[in-house]
């Protein structure tokens, strides 16, 4: 599958020819389970692991809840009691379903950042991350259904402020908002149509992430030098490479299990840290609670959509020149939208040739400053919008647009990159000797 | 054998774009069911118009009904909330226009304006704050009489709202909007 030479399957028992000639999925996973991997990767390339466990976990834990629950206004909050009291053990099912979701974004946000700090996005990689995108978008829509499905207060003026973004769009919003809740307001037909979304985006998930993985099988892996595998021949390429099975995945199940000792613990003792105590209250469309804020793992960007309000200069410029159609609120959702957009065009405005931040020394601060920046945005997300909190989301939300729109083109010109080393191997052997591995040892390549 | 091209040509283009064009409208046809199946059901939409007996309801009392799945504040005024709201000059209004669907779109926020009524005794609004969609608190905010009567105050970003139920103070751009309403008989409001 990758254009990294190595040994394909070769059927061998009769039972295995037949099935071969008729349906070659034994070497489609075989090509796929020891595909070469470079040999040098670091703890930041365990995340893809962790998110497709999460993602089983999702699935699994969400057909068992739908057992039990009601999709009803009437019923839903009562249902959902009903798993948390009445069903055997349905109480931590329904806490791993909710705390799967966090874990799901911590690793996302882990990958993603890996991403950008090893130029993962860059050529021939730009597919794979696009793909990642979808993803995480779809993800994100996934999680914000399923938050509505509890029927609590949260649930209810959550579903009612986010689809309320759609309301903001010039001319059609409100149409379109009126179709997505199927009413004026949030109701029994919103709540039906979220459950049956919900149960379905993961499965197409699922379909993407099999695509994401057939994109970086076809480019191989990147790796934290951002070289690339020797692909001349097989003999070279096995010095860069070891096989995913069993390096990686023995490696990839260690990491696993350590997050699942953190995980599990927080499941049983604290299940409810990341939650908000006002979904524990059925939804009342007559009584908002005081101080509505998303889940955690939306408040960067919550920031953005709330940074933008009518007295930014630059609001007031679009408002002017398209004549009022972009107002603060409809710039606001742009602004929402437009982070993740730019994100995404990432591959196209870092013009480095140079693909790894550890060779790129001016890269590496900024891009620390956007990690900080993400937390910074994400702490604002969860703040009353009053000063000084407005203040610094502006600026917070200001250096995400300059990182990708600003710092990414220029630094491919002004900066002035470290050598890089000419294969995977220098620098693996370089590494080991500096962290006192002998030399003595048969060298790490592939037995088979 | 030229007149096949000139002449196949020419008739297989049709027929591409014939079969194309019917293809595209055949496939529209069966999406669009499934498009409009999420739009407003007749059971919601049987729900645009509904009676409120206000008969109950004594001076300086609110009734909060749910209509079209969003709460509408209808207060029975008392004499000082009249005449609180008449005495606001229009210049001191964040939002000068009525707001009202009874009303055409440019008339002032006179406090007639806003009234239901001849009297101005019954105001008629949505109790959906106008900032972000919280649901303000009746009797309460700076513009409440010092009796405790009157305006209101939406408690999720701070705008405050005068008797007549016109943004006075905070981020709220616009004043609660008047639904379409209209008294039937002497204790029926008709909202719709």
């Amino acid at each position: 599958m990758s254009g990294i030479p190595h040994d394909h399957y070769e059927p061998k028992s009769g039972g295995e020819k037949w099935l071969h000639k008729r349906l070659p999925i034994v070497g489609l996973l075989y090509d796929t389970i020891m595909i070469p991997t470079p040999k040098n990767l670091n703890w930041m390339w365990i995340w893809g692991i962790v998110l497709t466990f999460c993602l089983v976990l999702q699935i699994i834990t969400g057909i068992v809840l739908v057992m039990h629950y009601t999709p009803d206004t009437n019923l839903a909050f009562a249902s959902v009691e009903h798993i948390m009291r009445n069903v055997n053990g349905g109480h931590f099912i329904r806490y791993l379903h909710m705390n799967g979701a966090s874990l799901f974004f911590i690793a996302v946000y882990a990958h993603i950042f890996r991403s950008l700090y090893y130029g993962s996005y860059k050529a021939p990689r730009e597919v794979t991350w696009i793909i990642g995108i979808l993803i995480y978008l779809l993800m994100m829509g996934t999680a914000f259904m399923g938050y509505v499905l509890p029927w609590g207060q949260m649930s209810f003026w959550g579903a009612t402020v986010i689809t309320g973004l759609f309301g903001a769009i010039p001319f059609i919003g409100e149409p379109i908002q009126t179709w997505l809740l199927g009413g004026p307001a949030v109701d029994n037909a919103t709540l039906t149509r979220f459950f049956s979304l919900h149960y379905l985006f993961p499965f197409i998930i699922a379909g993407l992430t099999m695509v994401h993985i057939w994109a970086f099988h076809t480019t191989g892996n990147n790796n934290p030098t951002g070289v690339e595998v020797r692909r001349t021949s097989k003999a070279e390429a096995e010095k860069d490479t070891v096989p995913f099975w069993p390096y990686y995945v023995i490696k990839d199940l260690f990491a696993l299990a350590v997050i699942f000792a953190v995980f599990f613990a927080i499941v049983g003792f604290m299940p409810n840290y990341l939650g908000h105590p006002d979904n524990y209250i059925e939804a009342n469309p007559l009584a908002t609670p005081a101080h509505i804020v998303p889940e955690w793992y939306f408040l960067p960007f919550y920031a953005i959509l709330r940074a933008f309000t009518s007295e930014v200069w630059i609001v007031q410029f679009f408002s002017f020149i398209t004549g009022g159609i972009i107002d603060a609120k409809f710039f606001g959702v742009l602004a929402m939208f437009g982070a993740i957009a730019v994100m995404a065009l990432a591959p196209w405005l870092d013009t480095s040739s140079v693909r790894s931040a550890r060779y790129r020394p001016q890269l590496k601060w900024w891009f620390w400053l956007l990690v900080i920046d993400f937390f910074a945005l994400m702490w604002l997300g969860a703040m009353p919008a009053e000063e000084p909190y407005a203040t610094f989301s502006l600026i917070a939300s200001a250096y995400w647009f300059a990182y990708f729109l600003v710092i990414l083109p220029l630094l491919g010109v002004i900066e002035k990159p470290l050598p890089v080393p000419a294969t995977i191997e220098e620098d693996f052997e370089a590494h080991k000797s500096a962290t006192g591995g002998t030399k003595t040892l048969p060298d790490a390549t592939p037995a088979e | 054998m030229s007149h096949a091209e000139d002449h196949d040509d020419n008739r297989r283009d049709f027929l591409y774009y014939a079969a194309a064009g019917t293809a595209a409208v055949a496939t529209g046809a069966a999406v669009w069911p499934l498009v409009h199946q999420m739009n407003p059901s007749a059971d919601v939409r049987a729900l645009s118009t509904i009676r409120v007996d206000v008969s109950g309801l004594s001076e300086g009392s609110q009734l909060t009904v749910k209509w079209l799945g969003k709460p509408v504040f209808i207060r029975r005024r008392t004499a000082e909330e009249i005449e609180a709201a008449n005495g606001v000059e229009m210049s001191e209004l964040i939002d000068p226009l009525a707001r009202n669907a009874n009303l055409q779109d440019g008339a002032d926020a006179t406090d007639a304006n806003r009234a239901l009524d001849e009297t101005g005794e019954w105001l008629v609004q949505m109790g959906v704050c106008t900032h972000l969609g919280c649901v303000p608190i009746a009797n309460a905010g700076d513009y409440a009489l010092d009796s405790g009567q009157g305006g209101w105050f939406c408690p999720c970003h701070g705008s405050h709202y005068d008797t007549a139920g016109r943004i006075r103070k905070g981020p709220a751009p616009e004043n609660l909007p008047v639904p379409p309403a209209e008294f039937i008989d002497d204790a029926t409001i008709l909202l719709g």
